[in-house]
């Protein structure tokens, strides 16, 4: 039995773990709404936080652009037909190298960040989220960014 | 194929893919609470993310290689992390256990490896060019003395009005937190935006929660000049929001089609023509806007008795909002003149101030926190948990004055002495005062806008208008909150959500303030709350708290408050944290020797390790606290969200699963 305590206007409750075994009996509404990355409609929420400032930037407008192509590409493999866009973004990257960078060495840094599940997360509202996948399994694995996803993959 | 290196984030790895919520919760439970796990760990999840674009935040990590915990969360910036925006409550998780690929990411990194393109790219540079600039800037300070700096007048930049544009799209008046947000909104929603913040103060945005907490756990106090400190992960980031080259030139901002954000430091606006759109610099330079925001934030109160001090006792007793307020303190707790540290209010700045510095610095300092109320916290937490928490204040190291104020103060031969109101008198080699913050409306009388005559503050409406096309967000904004009725909040989070809304209503979203803004505050290492709503001691309170082996024991002790108790007693009985007791005992036993200055007998309290506490105004729940719990705060929002009234609150209190870690 939980300990019940008055304190003046307060009260206080010890539970011990088998207390509160049993699930609650409360139910509670939805969730706020929260997009993500991609809104309901499949469109990209651009104020994500999680874009931090890259939408903002010196170079949010070539970021878009590039993002944006990425993600409405009908091309096959996905992409493969927004290499001016990425080339633009790139060309603004390389004015503003202290916000960007310029040394490629970070790719293990990559390796250890876990992209996969929010964003796997996020495609559930795509509804070409399946889809994708499949063509992500034909992609040949290379190299260590291809490690590192096979990493996060056996997790 | 896990290196060694990356272990803890395989681990985090496991957990999060793990069936249960509550394996997840454990694992996070365990990471060293050394900044802001809670916030962050309620929020990481959203935020880790395509990779490539989260790499973006890598410049705020370590310019040290620090590979040893490399956790996903390495991106967090706490600052953004927004549920609403991108967070997916825990809940949705458990249904979440079969991962599907994630499709994106994989596809960018092989473009990447293609060469297309570089931009996923580690970004320290901007720290390492810095750095040398900063440790120039900090020698140059130990040799001059920081001291000097609080008689400089402000500087501006730019320095004259001239290269002012006469017209911009977009007018933010303040440069904080809540400016930061709005126009990170503005320009999400309008990729072409010209925004020209306008601040008073001489730095570029940057987050404050940091200067009471994390700022204060660094080994290093070089790190600590540089004002970068450790996130929960142990990544290190700069309270800066943006660096410098995020910033357009304010000359070229009006000729730009890109547009982007331009900061003017040092500025002040001393009034808003709101029929003409029009804006009066204090040098009487006007600027017209389309939409403008009013962030000015607040500034810390002092006391009565300070306000006539004479010149020379000016930076014995300061206020403490600012970095340069951090990097002046910072300097002063470290000079070996400076034994007698004296903190003076028991709200969320002094407790926190007082438990970092007392945890932090060596033990030949004197840390005393003097506050009118009998515990700290005590307009927040209820009594019982005000106790419980100076109880563990006292056990970091704080010398506690409950009940008291200062009445006056003398100064002779250089040693300020403060009297306070039972006579006592105690020496101070430095007084901070932290006993609130007024908002800054300035501008209301000249721009002839409405303040709140009781809570202070721009009068707003739902959506933070305060006039057409002005609106106010953070801490100056007295709003309508819809569901809990007019308000005003003095918290980080607040100036981020507030922010962020009116940056999407001065686009044209229209919306009310229905996101409720969430708040955190840590009490040394062992303390860690966060709470949302209506968190006001004066309520009513329902607290679950886990019972352990001795919370039957330690009950009775809370319910006679006022009896004398066997200190050894407790000290067998609180098996959790006996060793950190011992530890700290020496302190303890310290501060009885000036039991004087001390509360009275330490009294027994009951085990509050962790639990939750909702706050109900007629009978609902208006306000959540979670106490040393974390992660937990989308449950939270959808209790308040229920807005009725609940016959067994041990029954809600179930869903936050307070014995998982």
């Amino acid at each position: 039995m939980p300990f019940i305590h008055k304190d003046g206007k307060d009260t206080i409750i010890f539970a011990s773990k088998e207390d509160h075994a049993t699930p609650s009996k409360i139910e509670l509404p939805e969730p706020e709404p929260s997009p993500g990355l991609l809104l309901s409609s499949g469109e990209i929420n651009w104020n994500c936080p999680c874009l931090g400032g890259m939408a903002t930037g010196p170079c949010g407008l070539e970021f878009r652009e590039a993002f944006s192509c990425f993600h409405y590409s009908a091309a096959e493999p996905k992409g493969s037909d927004c290499y001016d866009a990425f080339k633009t973004m790139q060309t603004c990257m390389v004015q503003y190298p202290a916000l960007y960078g310029k040394k490629e060495g970070s790719l293990e840094d990559l390796e250890d960040e876990d992209p996969m599940e929010e964003h796997g997360k996020n495609l559930e509202v795509d509804s070409k989220g399946s889809h994708l996948e499949s063509k992500v399994k034909e992609l040949p694995r290379t190299s260590s960014v291809e490690t590192g996803i096979e990493q996060s993959n056996a997790k | 194929m896990i290196e060694p290196a990356t272990h803890t984030c395989s681990i985090l790895h496991k957990a999060k893919l793990g069936p249960s919520k509550m394996l997840s919760g454990r694992i996070i439970g365990r990471l060293p609470k050394l900044t802001r796990h809670s916030h962050v760990n309620h929020f990481f999840r959203p935020l880790k993310y395509i990779g490539i674009f989260s790499v973006h935040n890598l410049r705020y990590n370590s310019n040290e290689n620090n590979k040893v915990y490399k956790s996903p969360g390495t991106t967090i910036k706490p600052e953004e992390c927004i549920p609403e925006i991108c967070g997916k409550p825990d809940d949705s998780q458990k249904s979440n256990d079969k991962k599907p690929l994630p499709p994106y990411w994989k596809i960018l990194a092989t473009l990447f490896i293609a060469g297309v393109t570089i931009y996923a790219i580690s970004i320290s540079n901007w720290f390492t060019a810095k750095k040398s600039d900063l440790q120039k800037d900090v020698s140059k300070r130990e040799k001059d003395g920081r001291r000097i700096r609080r008689s400089f007048q402000k500087s501006k930049s730019p320095s004259t009005s001239n290269s002012f544009p006469s017209e911009i799209p977009y007018l933010l008046i303040g440069g904080g937190t809540a400016a930061f947000s709005a126009f990170r909104s503005i320009k999400s929603r309008d990729p072409r935006a010209k925004v020209l913040v306008i601040t008073e103060e001489e730095d570029l945005p940057y987050m404050r929660p940091p200067l009471s907490k994390e700022l204060w756990y660094n080994r290093d106090r070089k790190i600590s000049a540089q004002l970068l400190f450790k996130q929960w992960n142990g990544a290190q980031r700069s309270i800066f929001y943006e660096p410098p080259e995020f910033y357009s030139d304010i000359s070229n901002l009006s000729q730009s089609d890109k547009g982007g954000v331009a900061v003017a430091t040092g500025w002040k606006v001393i009034k808003i023509d709101i029929p003409n759109k029009t804006i009066m610099l204090d040098d009487g330079y006007e600027i017209k806007y389309e939409k403008c925001l009013i962030a000015t934030g607040a500034s810390p109160k002092n006391l009565p008795v300070f306000e006539s001090i004479q010149d020379e006792l000016k930076n014995k007793i300061i206020t403490f909002r600012t970095k340069e307020d951090f990097l002046d303190l910072e300097d002063i707790v470290h000079n070996v003149k400076y034994k007698n540290i004296v903190i003076i209010g028991g709200g969320f700045l002094g407790s926190e101030l007082a438990s970092s510095l007392a945890h932090n610095l060596p033990k030949n300092k004197k840390i005393y926190q003097i506050y009118k109320e009998k515990f700290i916290m005590d307009q927040v937490l209820p009594k019982y948990l005000s106790e419980w928490a100076t109880k563990k204040s006292m056990l970091e190291g704080v010398n506690c004055i409950a009940n008291s104020e200062v009445e006056d103060y003398s100064y002779k031969g250089g040693q300020l002495s403060l009297v306070l109101s039972d006579n006592r008198v105690i020496d101070a080699d430095q007084v901070i005062v932290a006993v609130g913050v007024e908002p800054n409306t300035d501008l209301a009388k000249a721009s002839h806008l409405e303040t709140d005559p009781k809570i202070g503050g721009f009068l707003v409406n739902a959506e933070l208008e305060a006039r057409s096309n002005l609106w106010v967000a953070g801490d100056a904004a007295c709003f309508y909150d819809i569901k809990l009725g007019r308000r005003r909040v003095e918290h980080h989070d607040h100036a981020v959500v507030s922010g962020r809304l009116a940056g999407e209503n001065m686009t044209g979203a229209r919306k009310p303030y229905l996101h409720q803004s969430m708040f955190w505050s840590d009490l040394g290492p062992e303390i860690g709350y966060e709470a949302i709503g209506i968190v006001d001691s004066s309520l009513p309170t329902v607290g679950v708290f886990v019972k352990t082996t001795n919370s039957d024991t330690s009950i009775t002790s809370v319910s006679s408050l006022n009896e004398t108790t066997q200190p050894s007693n407790e000290e067998k009985l609180n098996t959790q944290s006996s060793l950190q007791l011992n530890l700290k005992k020496e302190k303890t036993s310290e501060c009885s020797d000036n039991s004087k200055v001390l509360l009275e007998e330490p009294k027994k309290y009951g085990d509050f390790g962790k639990g939750v506490v909702f706050y109900l105004r007629d009978d609902i729940v208006v306000g959540i606290v979670l106490w040393n719990i974390f992660n937990r705060m989308s449950i939270a929002r959808q209790v308040l969200a229920r807005d009725t009234k609940y016959d067994d609150l041990n029954e809600v209190a179930k869903l936050f699963t307070i014995h998982d870690d």
